[in-house]
């Protein structure tokens, strides 16, 4: 139930929603958990909210980590 | 799809499970809370690939699961009233109460509608102003924002025939219900990642100060559970207890302090029965009196005492204390097709997972 799906910040509208793709197909989402976001940003989307901006930077933190540790 | 894709990635999992392989000695148990969780553990065969002495339970991380028979009871009653519609997000649809489910009630004529958002479920009532709309308020902190929200949207917008029937859930005082009762060796946590998107890693903090066990808050994909539980081991075989977050990409600290607020200003914090557990002191959510006209308790309603499925080992599942196997039910009567008990009847139950991936 606690599902989450991550998607791309398509479009943001006044009303505090957005278009988000998720793998192709546009979904709407409800902004007013996460305000602070932008167009191109990656979201969470959790039963038509989105419920936390995406840290671009930390998910490619595992990768650096764990890439080529051994052969 | 970008963020979850390249966390499927083999190198990197043999990568890190030879880590894992390196470091770990001790004969561990570690004990996810979250059906999410548990369905990608069993999806990915990541059970199976550990060495021998790390042995993963399953814990009560699916809210279908551990709602009590009798709140299924009180729905089944609102939904056979004049004038009402149920709406419910689809896992709920086909757990049995005492006698019926709301499928059956559904088929029986009742109006319940299946809602994928509780903002569907505020347009229905929104649609409907001659008829009560009751929503199941059922689901853990992931959730729980998303019913504050539509209650204060229903406040300001004058929609007065919503209501929440909730039974919504705190995750952190289970973990320690569970470790208070001493039925199973719990050596780390895998804590859940979207509930800890809304409450941060703090809440999890006295799991390990107190009860000296380990926390990392997770993600869902293979690279994640198993970075995860080479924090754990690392944290274990060091003898070290901390909450960690491995879901950065995700979790702060902090959570989400907009969506903390909004559960803080509608709900009050209150003793919770879980269904297998039983009342558990400070685990649950009510609508506080401030927004009661959205709480469907000021309907009158009234439920025999609630018949438990004879057989049905559920409870000690979601505790951890044996796996479905055991159970006498599963499998044989009870199957995904045609399920007696709450952990089979939901995609996250450990009963239901078991069943499809073993």
């Amino acid at each position: 139930m606690c599902l989450a799906i991550p998607g791309k910040v398509k479009k943001i509208f006044d009303d505090n929603t957005a278009e988000i793709e998720i793998g192709g197909i546009i979904k709407r989402a409800n902004l007013e958990l996460i305000p602070q976001v932008s167009v191109d940003d990656y979201i969470l989307l959790h039963a038509g909210f989105a419920i936390e901006v995406i840290d671009q930077k930390e998910a490619l933190k595992i990768f650096k980590a764990w890439e080529g540790k051994i052969d | 799809m970008k963020y979850i894709d390249e966390y499927r990635n083999k190198e990197i999992a043999q990568n890190i499970l030879w880590q894992i392989k390196s470091i770990s000695q001790k004969k561990i148990n570690l004990m996810e809370v979250c059906g999410s969780h548990t369905v990608s553990i069993f999806r990915n065969g990541i059970r199976k690939i550990l060495p021998p002495n790390i042995n993963l339970i399953s814990g009560p991380g699916c809210p279908v699961c551990v709602t009590p028979i009798q709140y299924i009871d009180e729905i089944i009653a609102f939904s056979r009233k004049d004038n009402f519609i149920i709406t419910t997000f689809g896992d709920m649809i086909r757990v049995p109460g005492s006698n019926s489910t709301l499928e059956k009630e559904k088929a029986n004529g009742s109006d319940i509608r299946i809602v994928y958002s509780t903002l569907d479920a505020l347009k229905i009532a929104y649609d409907n102003p001659f008829k009560n709309v009751v929503f199941m308020g059922v689901g853990f902190e992931t959730t729980s924002p998303t019913i504050a929200s539509v209650i204060l949207k229903a406040k300001e917008e004058k929609i007065n025939n919503f209501s929440v029937l909730c039974v919504a859930k705190i995750m952190p005082p289970a973990m320690k219900s569970l470790l208070d009762a001493e039925e199973v060796n719990i050596d780390g946590f895998i804590c859940p990642g979207h509930v800890s998107a809304i409450i941060g890693s703090k809440p999890y903090s006295f799991i390990a100060s107190q009860y000296n066990i380990p926390c990392v808050i997770s993600g869902f994909e293979p690279l994640d559970i198993l970075q995860t539980i080479f924090m754990l081991v690392k944290q274990i075989e060091k003898n070290k207890a901390k909450v960690e977050i491995q879901y950065k990409r995700i979790v702060k600290p902090e959570g989400n302090k907009i969506a903390l607020e909004k559960i803080n200003r509608v709900f009050k914090i209150v003793d919770s029965e879980w269904r297998g557990m039983g009342k558990i002191p400070l685990s649950g959510l009510e609508i506080r009196d401030k927004y009661e006209q959205f709480n469907a308790r000021k309907f009158s309603i009234s439920v025999e005492r609630p018949k438990e499925i004879s057989g049905c080992r559920c409870g000690e599942v979601l505790r951890g204390i044996i796996i479905p196997p055991e159970c006498p039910l599963f499998g044989k009567i009870c199957t995904p097709e045609d399920p007696k008990g709450a952990c089979m009847v939901s995609s996250e139950g450990t009963c239901a997972a078991y069943y499809k991936y073993n």
